[in-house]
């Protein structure tokens, strides 16, 4: 057996809900860890070492949490599809349950992309809203989620919710990018766009390595949250099963 | 294409047997655009402004009307198995059910819009763009619908949640579709609105047909 079939052996092992489980169990404070290391940074260099900006003041700060969140939500969409095709291709049970475990932190990180678009668009622009292309498509990214989270709610049986779940979080996907040019051709063609985000003087090195350690902390995050999320569906799923009703978390 | 032509044939002799379904979802389409005026104000240049718009939404919302009637009858009385077991590919049997939902609830709006734009002071020109715009446009909403309807079926509180799933990724549709009139009113020129809506539609007929059947297959299992 070559070194490369080993690998694959290793790595399907943890397709399985049994040994995955443990894995997770133990990957969970790691991933812990990073979240607050590197929120502790990456709120350091927002906070202190950013210097306040000439002409949008100590409001602007907001974009450090505004603009992870809003990577975090495309990305989080992507990568759940992508573990949902994963499922459907290979017909693996983990797929789907780390589908639906990415689900809601990623619905919640449009919600909070939304929200302090709002708290900074009303300073910085003078307005809670503008259908600008982004945080429009921003809104059916988060109304994508909700369909799939309901979706994925409303059937009882947990095969069939994976899977049907998997097909609309691929047609989803397709979307995205669609959508987002229909929404940004849409915004361009009726009205002159009032406000733009890239015009905005070129951006100080400390306020990207500010919006990259908070993006990193929020990636963690989700890792933890998911992986948590995981654990908590594979107990439910298989709380029929032998290993389960051995574990001591179940029998205290 | 024996089989998709007699499907199309089966799906509109069903409907020509209960033809209030298709009318409720008709006269829903000309209600709902003619409470407008009644809550915005009848000045002319604002419902020019508006009717594109108008339109357009409320032809989402009929079309969604009739999108559970797609699959659920024949899940119901068993044919859905049936066709599944069928030698002819699921596919193309789907593609007919789409075309026949199409012809029963895309094809009126399209015939009635004018008549209801004319409510709203549209010229002649912008009418017949606005005809060709659904013309292209309400196919697309039949074939993601259909996504829609195959994933939701037999499931509880259905209809609420196919609302959901669908009108998100109708969003291209309808900025397409809405835009092509009003840049023809601006004097911008419809072709590039009508082209996207197009190609969205050569996309869809594509990919819908076969994304509804591998919902269609999970829902059945």
């Amino acid at each position: 057996m070559t070194m490369k079939e080993n690998k694959l052996v290793h790595w399907f092992k943890y397709a399985s809900p049994q040994s995955f489980y443990p894995l997770a169990g133990k990957m969970i404070p790691w991933f812990w860890a990073l979240t607050a290391a590197f929120g502790v940074a990456g709120l350091w260099i927002s906070f202190f070492v950013a210097p306040t900006d000439a002409q949008q003041g100590e409001g602007y700060r907001i974009i450090f949490i505004h603009v992870p969140t809003s990577w975090m939500s495309m990305f989080i969409y992507i990568v759940m599809a992508g573990w949902a095709g994963l499922g459907l291709a290979l017909n693996t049970r983990l797929s789907g349950m780390m589908a639906q475990a990415l689900a809601p932190t990623g619905a919640l990180m449009a919600f909070l992309s939304l929200w302090t678009g709002a708290f900074w668009g009303k300073p910085m622009w003078g307005t809670w809203w503008v259908w600008d292309a982004r945080l429009t498509s921003e809104l059916i990214l988060f109304f994508l989620y909700l369909g799939f989270i309901a979706l994925q709610a409303a059937i009882d049986d947990a095969r069939r919710a994976d899977k049907a779940g998997a097909i609309l979080a691929l047609v989803g996907v397709v979307n995205v990018p669609i959508i987002y040019f229909s929404v940004k051709w849409w915004n361009t063609l009726h009205q002159g766009s009032s406000v733009s985000l890239t015009k905005s003087p070129a951006m100080a090195m400390t306020m990207l390595w500010g919006m990259l350690l908070m993006a990193l902390c929020l990636w963690m995050y989700s890792i933890a949250v998911t992986l948590m999320r995981a654990r908590a569906i594979i107990l439910e799923r298989e709380a029929h099963t032998e290993w389960v009703k051995v574990l001591d978390e179940v029998k205290s | 294409m024996n089989a998709i032509f007699a499907i199309i044939r089966r799906d509109l002799l069903l409907a020509m047997r209960r033809k209030s379904e298709v009318l409720t979802a008709v006269f829903f389409f000309v209600i709902v655009v003619s409470l407008f005026p009644l809550g915005i104000g009848p000045e002319p240049a604002l419902l020019r402004k508006i009717a594109p718009g108008v339109l357009w939404v409320a032809a989402l919302l009929a079309t969604m009307l009739g999108l559970q009637r797609m699959f659920a009858p024949d899940h119901h009385d068993g044919t859905l198995e049936q066709m599944v077991l069928s030698p002819t590919p699921l596919g193309l049997l789907v593609g007919g059910k789409i075309a026949a939902h199409w012809l029963l609830s895309g094809l009126p709006l399209v015939l009635l819009a004018p008549v209801l734009g004319l409510q709203f002071g549209l010229d002649a020109d912008a009418l017949g763009v606005l005809m060709l715009a659904l013309l292209l446009g309400t196919p697309l909403l039949s074939l993601i619908g259909a996504i829609g309807a195959a994933l939701t079926l037999g499931l509880r509180g259905g209809g609420v949640l196919l609302s959901l799933l669908v009108l998100p990724l109708y969003v291209p549709a309808l900025i397409f579709g809405a835009g092509a009139v009003e840049a023809h009113i601006s004097g911008l020129g419809a072709a590039g609105h009508l082209s996207l809506l197009a190609a969205l539609l050569a996309l869809a007929v594509f990919f819908a047909p076969w994304a509804t059947t591998a919902a269609l297959r999970i829902a059945l299992e």
